[in-house]
């Protein structure tokens, strides 16, 4: 991959939280054009990186670019006219719980577009309609199942024509229906709009089919990179572990704890 | 311990130039103004007129018994209408818009973190101090003194009720003297008074939400400190204002 190619590139990122190492010489790079995934268990830093993807933290050591520009330097102003050209969708959706589903679809267009309020409702009930929502667009969110939200919330995101989106976990708590559909969605973004579209996941099999490549995350580092196909066929412990969804393996299922027998027969309170 | 309360009023005083920063911005949306200043004004009025009225009835019975003492009952108007303009109104409104409004908009703007709407706001490249908190701390800026003067004349009212209705003071006496003895330097004292407790109490109710832990209990804690920062800060206020005009 060229670095022209790269619409985000993270470079020896070194991040730490309260002491705990999150990243320790993280590289990760999200070619144009393309649907990257970024998988690995829970707590390995996926949220965060998005975090870091979009100027919100900043590593402590390491650069991250979005579109040529290290993000941690640029001033507020340069920071939110990048972000016009991002969309992200939140794990829970993040609607303002006081403007109804259609002005929460509105309100990036509100905000950065002078559109006249006939072009505005087309634009809005068209992002809605590709997520089957129209006809919900006078709920208020209260009213939204967790999913629909989440639909509600990805029409907010495609909204400005974003020239990247990036999914924080799309899939969870969905139902069959809504999955293939986002699924579908996120693919069909990609392939007519051209859109960049990096998705923090750990559903492998939604992932597997539908990402141009995948990074599996570790340990704060990179433990596996390429195609899908080349994940599956990968020996490494750690990757036939997560790809397979088994708890024996080198990444541990428990919490560190001591002894469970011993635990089990101290008496209560000691 | 000193050193902390340092941190926090020097965090204040940046979150206050911040917010002032976008104020001229929150004011070109006036619709977004409009509806806080609805918010915390115009749903705290009963509140402020039912304790103006009590207030100012007691301010009556009070003041008429002690009057009575000195044969000068007549001045209970003076009394009434110059302890509720240039003291009770403008504090007791405060404490009011404190436990009523501020509490209402620290924990409407900490729940908004909690949920990710800031962090939102912000991903869609709109700063949510000038989209959320701006707009509310103008309202409460706005509707403080409005509700002060509303509180000061049903306050004046309520005196009125006891002292003319009840006690049988002559109502032109007691009028009269209300327009005799308040000056436009006493005004000038209740509305500056009410300006900075509006500001104050807005502020600090704006500050602590949005930066309320992200938790249940986070946004709990941070309206009960809204509250008790807030009636301190504004006795202490007072009595700083009431030197000055001395």
């Amino acid at each position: 991959m060229s670095d022209d190619d790269a619409v985000v590139d993270v470079r020896d990122v070194h991040y730490a939280i309260g002491g705990h190492a999150v990243f320790a010489g993280l590289n990760v790079r999200m070619r144009r054009g393309a649907i990257t995934a970024v998988m690995g268990p829970s707590g390995t830093g996926k949220t965060t990186l998005l975090r870091l993807i979009m100027g919100q933290s900043v590593a402590q050591r390491g650069v991250v670019r979005v579109f040529g520009a290290d993000v941690a330097r640029l001033p507020r102003p340069e920071l939110y006219r990048l972000r016009q050209r991002v969309g992200l969708l939140f794990q829970n959706g993040a609607l303002l719980t006081d403007l109804s589903v259609f002005e929460n679809v509105a309100f990036p267009l509100r905000e950065h577009a002078d559109l006249p309020e006939p072009v505005l409702r087309d634009l809005v009930l068209m992002k809605l309609q590709a997520v089957g929502l129209r006809g919900a667009a006078e709920l208020m969110p209260s009213e939204l199942s967790g999913g629909m939200a989440r639909r509600v919330a990805l029409a907010r995101a495609i909204v400005m024509d974003p020239e990247v989106l990036i999914y924080d976990e799309p899939f969870v708590g969905l139902d069959p229906i809504s999955m293939g559909v986002i699924v579908r969605l996120i693919q069909s973004l990609n392939r007519l709009l051209g859109i960049t579209s990096i998705v923090v996941s750990h559903d492998v099999r939604e992932i597997s089919a539908m990402a141009h490549y995948s990074y599996l995350l570790s340990e704060g580092k990179v433990v596996a990179e390429g195609s899908p196909a080349e994940l599956n066929r990968e020996q490494k412990d750690v990757v036939r572990q997560f790809m397979s969804g088994t708890p024996d393996g080198p990444v541990p299922f428990h919490y560190p704890a001591p002894d469970y027998f011993e635990q089990l027969l101290q008496p209560a309170g000691s | 311990m000193a050193l902390d309360a340092l941190a926090k009023l020097g965090s204040v005083a940046l979150f206050l130039i911040r917010v002032l920063g976008q104020c001229i911005p929150a004011l070109a949306r006036p619709r977004l103004v409009i509806a806080q200043i609805y918010n915390a004004g115009a749903r705290s009025l009963v509140i402020i007129m039912l304790c103006g009225l009590f207030v100012g009835m007691v301010l009556g019975l009070q003041g008429y018994q002690l009057l009575e003492r000195f044969g000068s009952e007549s001045a209970l108007g003076v009394v009434a209408a110059l302890g509720l303009i240039k003291e009770l109104g403008p504090v007791l409104t405060a404490l009011l818009f404190a436990g009523r409004a501020g509490t209402s908009l620290c924990s409407e703007i900490g729940l908004m973190g909690a949920t990710d709407q800031l962090a939102a706001m912000e991903m869609m490249a709109v700063d949510p101090v000038r989209h959320v908190v701006a707009p509310r701390f103008l309202g409460g800026f706005i509707a403080v003194p409005l509700l002060t003067a509303i509180f000061n004349c049903v306050g004046i009212y309520g005196a009125q009720l006891v002292g003319v209705t009840m006690m049988g003071i002559q109502p032109g006496t007691f009028w009269s003297q209300v327009q005799g003895a308040v000056g436009l330097r006493d005004v000038n004292e209740g509305v500056i008074k009410s300006l900075v407790f509006g500001t104050a109490c807005s502020l600090l109710a704006v500050y602590e939400g949005y930066h309320a832990e992200p938790t249940a209990a986070g946004v709990g804690l941070a309206t009960t400190r809204t509250v008790v920062t807030s009636a301190v800060l504004v006795l202490l206020l007072d009595y700083v204002l009431t030197a000055a005009f001395l």
